[in-house]
């Protein structure tokens, strides 16, 4: 596969740098920690936050921190676009038969984000016994299904938000203050916000389908929003849904591309 | 080796034209909006096999036209036609069939070696293994690749990478070639290793050549046919021969004297330039020839350094302009 080669291609490159990769992942795993860190205190500080008991914000954090470091992972490196756009370079992919999304993601892979992925996994690990649910087949099918959503709408946003390099040199910002910004928010649950962020971030954007939905509905955790329980099952939907806006968006940037002179 | 074209034409524009929007800030709020015509409705067709210089002065549009053929940019007006595909919709599919060099710019991986670069390559362009491996022998061979095969690619030599830049967009057989300034920036020895093997490609696989280029040299050594840009607009399109038969007639000797403060005065030609001990003497080549003109002013003083400027693209646009009233 076409991905796999250029991905490892990105690698033995970064490994004639890998003092630098080492520093790069280990810093990248404690600042992922740090987030968790500052969420346990405040947890151990007050029972309960909002009605969910300390595993079950635990399990919120870690279902949406596991589908953002996929997303970082595989799909942020779509963010530098900017560079590539600016400098021109963008040319060269364009003059491949190849979709220039993929080659783009895996130019810039880089394998120590891997590092975000380490404290989504592990808090993931010692929330699922501590929820207090009975995991049937059927819920874990549910949990896998949240999994993959979460790190398609995480995916679909940093390639949505990127898309605006093709029309504005400073979109970068923009496209940080949604997803990075987005999973910040996603760490606590949704009621806690006021009505016009939970209208916005929550259900326009939509990152209440990336963990608040499908947490709330697995751990039947308090729910005074009174989400019906039917509302997890439009999740993929709501996931494709992100999918197909980015996809367009993406592919009217690329004709929008200006190139520069040379 | 035989090579079979879809059509007969490779590439057609018409009445092609690319207009970028400039903003520029005014005030603290306002922005002013300035059209930039880039390409202005150029029309020309290049047929298979043909091998086609594409000259213009800096900022001329030449490399929006290059773009807007291998469906980089989408045109403001107009149709691009290239082996029959449409550029920016089936971008994709004609990226397998074309090869394309920025001179500029490395379609290389900078960290890797050529070796890797290639290996990639063909999993890009999804090529046969067999077609490869014998078309990365030839190259390698024929460009003479090898000693630096293993070397990443930013510790190479502009020569080395430029022959390796080739290799890279020829590897997938493409019917057309486009390069743009393939021989910026190199050495002599490298620039005729550039031409001779272009030359081959076009001749031995039929491989229609499309290339930009500053050099007027490139274009007299390589092409028939040439396509001058100017402000967006075509402004010639004929046989090289012809057109330096009729407007790159002009050359320049310079001389250097030995003493300062001489003067020349030669019986055919016209001094433009005096500063101290160097003098610019300018002379038509139909009617008089350089080896007369070195030893009617070698009579007249005693001569240390002596060379011939060839007029470069820019002389020649501007020549052109005064012989065409109607343009400019």
């Amino acid at each position: 596969m076409l991905y796999r080669r250029l991905v490892a291609g990105r690698i033995r490159s970064d490994w004639q740098y890998r003092a630098s990769f080492f520093t790069f992942l280990t810093a990248q795993t404690l600042i992922t920690s740090l987030e968790f860190v500052a969420l346990a205190i405040l947890v151990r500080l007050v029972p309960t936050l909002g009605g969910w008991t300390p595993a079950q914000v635990a399990f919120l954090y870690a279902v949406a921190a596991f589908g953002f470091g996929m997303a970082d992972l595989f799909v942020s490196p779509v963010e530098r676009i900017s560079v590539w756009v600016q400098t021109g370079t963008f040319d060269r992919l364009l003059l491949r038969p190849a979709p220039a999304l993929v080659q783009l993601c895996a130019f810039e892979f880089e394998l120590r984000r891997i590092g975000k992925l380490v404290p989504a996994v592990l808090v993931l690990g010692w929330a699922l016994p501590n929820v207090g649910v009975d995991w049937s087949p059927t819920r874990l099918l549910v949990l896998v299904m949240a999994l993959v959503c979460a790190t398609l709408i995480y995916a679909s946003l940093w390639v949505l938000t990127s898309s605006f390099s093709f029309w504005a040199v400073a979109a970068k910002e923009a496209t940080n203050a949604v997803t990075y910004g987005g999973q910040f928010a996603n760490e606590y649950p949704l009621h806690l916000y006021r009505d016009w962020i939970r209208a916005t971030l929550g259900w326009g954007i939509p990152l209440a389908f990336v963990s608040y939905v499908p947490s709330q509905y697995l751990l039947d955790a308090s729910n005074p929003l009174g989400m019906p329980s039917w509302l997890v099952a439009t999740t993929p939907a709501v996931a494709l849904a992100v999918m197909a806006v980015a996809a367009v968006v993406w592919g009217v940037g690329i004709r929008h591309y200006q190139s520069t002179g040379s | 080796m035989p090579t079979t074209h879809a059509s007969p034409t490779a590439v057609r524009l018409e009445q092609v034209a690319k207009t970028y929007v400039v903003r520029t800030r005014a005030g603290r709020l306002r922005r002013h909006r300035t059209e930039v015509h880039a390409v202005d409705g150029i029309s020309f067709e290049v047929g298979s096999g043909e091998m086609v210089g594409y000259l213009g002065p800096n900022g001329a549009g030449k490399s929006t036209t290059i773009k807007m053929i291998t469906g980089i940019l989408t045109p403001t007006r107009g149709r691009v036609e290239v082996l029959g595909l449409r550029p920016v919709d089936d971008r994709r599919r004609l990226a397998a069939r074309i090869g394309v060099v920025f001179g500029q710019r490395s379609q290389l991986w900078w960290d890797l070696p050529l070796r890797d670069s290639f290996d990639l390559l063909h999993h890009v362009y999804r090529t046969d293994a067999e077609r490869h491996r014998s078309n990365v022998a030839g190259f390698v061979d024929r460009l003479e690749l090898g000693p630096f095969l293993d070397t990443p690619v930013r510790q190479l030599s502009l020569g080395q990478r430029m022959r390796g830049e080739l290799t890279a967009a020829l590897l997938h057989d493409p019917e057309l070639v486009v390069l743009d300034e393939p021989t910026i920036g190199l050495d002599v020895v490298s620039k005729f290793a550039v031409r001779d093997f272009l030359t081959e490609v076009n001749r031995e696989r039929g491989t229609t050549v499309l290339l930009t280029t500053h050099d007027l040299d490139d274009v007299e050594q390589l092409c028939e046919r040439m396509l001058i840009i100017d402000h967006g607009r075509v402004v010639l399109d004929g046989g090289v021969a012809e057109f330096k038969e009729r407007h790159g007639t002009e050359r320049v000797l310079v001389v250097d004297t030995e003493a300062v403060g001489l003067s020349f005065t030669p019986t055919d030609a016209e001094v433009v330039k005096v500063e101290g001990p160097r003098h610019w003497i300018r002379f038509d080549r139909r009617r008089t020839s350089a080896a007369t003109l070195i030893a009617e002013v070698s009579a007249q003083h005693p001569i240390r350094d002596i060379a011939i400027e060839e007029p470069d693209i820019e002389t020649l646009i501007r020549d052109l302009y005064r012989s065409r009233p109607e343009g400019g």
